[in-house]
């Protein structure tokens, strides 16, 4: 694909702006950490051996490539569009995730890095990170917002069988932000030997650009995958977006085809109307937090809000650079679902095709129930499945009212 | 500008750090308590320059004693008005002594950098100090204060090399607020021997005051920094006093601080 000057995929610019957005917002302790660290992302992408170990690992570790799957039931029953999953939650620990936690230790054993913290909501890149450490032998600290860890059992229990330390945080709303807070904190205090593995395409430069690199396999994959499947490209793509990785993933390797549509799909929790969701895009203003500048949910004031979304992994006040972007620029379409929409999707995928999705991408599923039936049978979705959802049966049981 | 202003911003500062004496800096969060009396009571005991902090939901830079008392003050429902309020309240009350707000980015930028800017200049506030504005995004707020007249102070750090130094001093007015430790507030000290290394290194790149700051509580240890700096900050262990004492805390905050401004005076 040629990159040329009006194209969607040559951002950010060389002090990580995506447009207005994104950027280096962090304490002076951290700028030349994260200097530094652009630096060895520099000479990384020049470096032949770290593709072939990243590509190696994807592939015997993580399971890739991920299937392209034709849903042909829940195409029938929803009678429109012809509905295609990238299957990310086949990878390794469930979830997309660990595509980027794989190349981000990569990086920090190159820098010489010997001790590996995260921030977590869900739990799912706490595992994750706890499961590279594991596999790379390198000291681990997760920090999760006590009210997740609470609610997060098994999750929390996994990474500590991957050998993890648990730290839940009690700050704020003790949730993903807070969390967050607590990992650039104990950042700050041991920048010589710790190495931050952000779990989205958010923070300051370089993380943005290099999450959404490291997850760019989904669409890379995915787009050859359509090209020998059907010998076309989707018209429309779909996927959640809590902080946006698994979407800009997918997304990316599509922008600068013009036929194909993007749709990006916030937590509207109990609707956009009050403040209970997680919508930053369409329920919030740009500002600054954790190192860049987008979209937040906030007050007049700049006092960041508490979202809400039954699902954890989509409850952040914040969303990658690029989004905020990609908006802006009106490049990709952004709409939101409620937790009920999400619930009724999860059980139609559940029941049409054997796959208990999580409920991030349950939204996803939503959204192109409702895009599906309003477009020709010979058109083409393409959504992200980016996580199973064994983590969420006891939420989803609560929800239904069943005692589990 | 109605208030009572004998000096202007930059001359407020200079003024401070132009004494014979190094400066003693003293912090507290903006409505954590009766802020306006308590700020009097730093005076009193002898502060040269007061770092008025306001409050943010996600204090990042912060230990355990700031985040709780910005949870405090947000609790109370205190907003960025409140806090400009409480800044031209005590300019009208001290209209030598200079002011300096803290804080992060978000609620600076909320309303426009030119807002923000205008608005601290009306109140009197003499430097903004933002935690998460390093030079590299100095066009997000740098260029609004300077127009208004107002010091964008910056911070360097153990961490800030010799390659970056030039950068992050240039910008730099009022004075540089050297932070001790790689960390966060209220934590551990630094050993005096690399605090006076790098303000010596400081120093070389710059001719603006350094002031320092993170993890100093005690009057033994702002003399001890004082023979070594321009200036000496105290943040932490004024906000627990403020957490301890509630509506008693200004006779316990202008103890304290007279015990620290007699160390750092006679320190050289």
């Amino acid at each position: 694909m040629t990159e040329h000057a009006n194209s969607f995929r040559n951002q950010p610019d060389e002090r990580g702006h995506f447009g207005d957005y994104g950027g280096r917002y962090v304490a002076e302790t951290l700028m030349p950490l994260i200097l530094d660290l652009e630096r060895e992302y520099r000479k990384a992408q020049a470096d032949s051996s770290f593709k072939s170990q990243f590509d190696d690992l994807l592939e015997h570790y993580v399971g890739r490539p991920s299937p392209l799957y034709f849903a042909e039931r829940l195409t029938e029953a929803l009678g429109g569009a012809q509905v295609w999953f990238k299957r990310d939650e086949l990878n390794h620990t469930g979830a997309h995730k660990i595509n980027n936690c794989i190349g981000q230790i990569l990086l920090a054993m190159r820098m010489g890095k010997t001790r590996i913290i995260a921030e977590t909501g869900a739990g799912q890149h706490g595992v994750a990170t706890a499961t590279v450490c594991a596999r790379f032998g390198l000291p681990c600290v997760i920090y999760m917002g006590a009210t997740d860890v609470a609610r997060q059992q098994p999750n929390v229990f996994r990474m500590k069988l991957l050998g993890a330390e648990v730290v839940p945080v009690t700050s704020g709303a003790a949730t993903l932000k807070d969390a967050m807070n607590e990992g650039l904190r104990d950042w700050v205090a041991n920048v010589h030997d710790t190495f931050y593995i952000i779990g989205t395409a958010a923070g300051p430069h370089p993380y943005p650009e290099m999450v959404r690199d490291f997850q760019s396999v989904i669409g890379k994959e995915a787009r050859a995958q359509m090209l020998s499947r059907i010998d076309r490209l989707p018209d429309l793509l779909v996927a959640a977006i809590g902080g946006g990785s698994n979407a800009l993933g997918l997304f990316h390797p599509f922008l600068d085809d013009p036929d194909v549509k993007m749709l990006g799909v916030e937590a509207a929790g109990y609707g956009l109307d009050g403040d209970q969701h997680a919508a930053s895009l369409l329920g919030g203003f740009p500002g600054v937090l954790h190192g860049n500048k987008t979209y937040l949910l906030q007050d007049d004031d700049g006092q960041i809000t508490e979202g809400h979304s039954i699902s954890a992994g989509l409850d952040y006040p914040g969303i990658g650079p690029e989004h905020a972007w990609l908006k802006d620029m009106e490049r990709v379409e952004y709409t939101a679902i409620t937790d009920d929409e999400a619930l009724d999707a999860f059980q139609l995928l559940c029941r049409t095709e054997g796959i208990i999705p999580a409920l991030e991408p349950s939204h996803a599923i939503a959204a192109v129930a409702k895009r599906a039936k309003t477009m020709p049978k010979d058109s083409v979705i393409l959504a992200n499945l980016c996580g199973r959802g064994d983590k969420d049966i006891f939420t989803v049981a609560e929800k239904l009212g069943v005692e589990i | 500008m109605n208030e009572p202003d004998t000096m202007n911003a930059s001359n407020r500062l200079s003024a401070a750090f132009a004494k014979p004496n190094p400066a003693l800096v003293c912090f507290l969060t903006a409505g954590d308590g009766d802020t306006g009396a308590n700020l009097d009571a730093l005076v009193d005991g002898g502060a040269d320059v007061i770092e008025l902090g306001m409050p943010f939901t996600d204090p990042m830079a912060d230990g355990p004693a700031i985040q709780a008392a910005n949870i405090r003050s947000l609790g109370k429902g205190t907003t960025t008005a409140d806090v400009l309020s409480i800044a031209s309240g005590f300019r009208q009350r001290h209209p030598d002594v200079p002011l300096v707000l803290m804080g992060y980015a978000n609620p600076m930028v909320r309303r426009g950098p030119e807002w923000f800017a205008s608005a601290a200049m009306n109140a009197g506030v003499d430097g903004v100090i933002c935690v998460d504005i390093p030079p590299e995004e100095d066009d997000a707020l740098g260029p609004s204060l300077r127009d208004a007249g107002i010091a964008p102070i910056r911070l360097a750090t153990p961490t800030t090399d010799d390659r970056r130094l030039p950068a992050v001093v240039e910008g730099s007015e009022g004075f540089l607020y050297y932070v001790a430790v790689a960390g966060i507030t209220g934590m551990q000290q630094a050993a005096i021997e690399s605090i006076e290394a790098n303000v010596a290194r400081i120093k070389q790149a710059t001719d603006i005051p350094v002031a320092v700051g993170f993890g100093v509580r005690t009057p033994e240890q702002a003399g001890e920094i004082a023979r070594v700096a321009d200036g000496v900050v105290v943040g932490s262990a004024l906000v627990e006093l403020v957490a301890e004492h509630g509506a008693d805390a200004p006779a316990h905050l202008r103890e304290l601080t007279s015990k620290l401004a007699g160390a750092v005076r006679s320190a050289r």
